[in-house]
């Protein structure tokens, strides 16, 4: 491997902490939902996908039904199988890397990849490793901690989390959005995730802005 | 087993699934030029609908809150080209700030 840049690192490893901070607030709701300390961190040593995590403990803490958590979570999830169909190009691996690699392909680890494109496929290739061993440290870490009861960590609200997160994912998307097409696109999927947002169960209005991508990339641009 | 047990084992194993499949599509599909483009703008278009879902989405409804504060600040900081820990934490103190003295 070539060496590694440095702003990849910090890069990688400030999304690393912050997502894997929220670990806590998971581990909590996993507990609160009546699952074991066991079983919530094995969702996220497993599951390793914040928003099913979240999905699967929520419809079951609700008194739903295995399958109906099992289902909600799964919907979160296909968004990972379209950062698998972006990625695996880029990784290029086989056999057992190729497993590793999607257990660890997430919202996170294609964020940062992307975000490196500008300094070349090497960058790109070492911003998901990074990511994605950083998340999965810390992730697990901070759901043990939650689930042994770091109540007043519980709250990400109480210390900015939550918009820390969405402003991490727009800072690894910011430099893809540097000409108006790009624009125009980022701003058409937020307005389609938010108008399908209060009528279609949770997942389907992120996937369904997918359509937008084929839609934009069908032609070929000036 | 309990239903529990179910959920954890079935989800990860479709969580795992989905994830791998979309690694297993053979190269042959999204090498032409046309794949390749909207293969190009898959994660940018997910990652900005999730931007926007986790800024002012609360389960099925859309709530104004500390948080679009926070994501706005975010949107200057990256304006102005700070450094990426930056964005993050002047969005999250934003946020808490709003969110603690409201």
């Amino acid at each position: 491997m070539s060496s590694v840049n440095r702003a990849t690192v910090t890069q990688s490893l400030s999304v690393s902490f912050t997502v894997g901070l929220y670990g806590t607030a998971f581990g909590a709701a996993g507990v609160a939902a009546g699952f074991s300390i066991l079983q919530t961190c094995l969702l996220s040593l497993l599951t390793f996908s914040g928003a099913s995590q979240f999905a699967v403990v929520g419809v079951i803490g609700a008194g739903g039904s295995a399958i109906s958590g099992i289902a909600t979570a799964s919907l979160l999830g296909i968004r990972n199988g379209l950062y698998g169909l972006r990625m695996a190009p880029i990784l290029n691996i086989r056999g057992l890397r190729r497993v590793v690699a999607a257990q660890i392909t997430i919202d996170e680890s294609t964020g940062v990849a992307i975000g490196q494109e500008d300094l070349g496929p090497d960058a790109m290739k070492h911003g998901f490793w990074l990511t994605g061993f950083g998340v999965y440290f810390f992730w697990n870490l901070f759901t043990l901690a939650g689930a042994l009861g770091a109540q007043a960590m519980g709250n990400p609200s109480a210390w900015g989390l939550d918009a820390a997160v969405p402003a991490a994912f727009l800072g690894l998307v910011w430099p893809r959005l540097h000409g108006n097409f790009e624009r125009a696109l980022a701003i058409t999927a937020v307005i389609l995730a938010l108008s399908l947002t209060p009528f279609v169960a949770a997942g389907i209005p992120i996937i369904a802005t997918a359509l937008l991508a084929v839609a934009f990339g069908w032609k070929v641009r000036r | 087993m309990t239903t529990i047990w179910i959920a954890v084992i079935g989800t990860s194993f479709i969580a795992f699934g989905l994830k791998y499949l979309g690694h297993s599509v053979p190269e042959k599909y999204l090498k032409n030029e046309r794949m390749l483009r909207i293969n190009t703008l898959i994660p940018i278009v997910l990652l900005s609908a999730l931007v926007g879902v986790q800024t002012v989405a609360e389960k099925s409804k859309l709530v104004i809150d500390q948080r679009l504060a926070g994501v706005v600040v975010a949107c200057i900081a990256l304006a102005l080209k700070a450094p990426y820990f930056v964005v993050v934490i002047s969005a999250a103190l934003t946020s808490a700030a709003i969110y603690n003295f409201n």
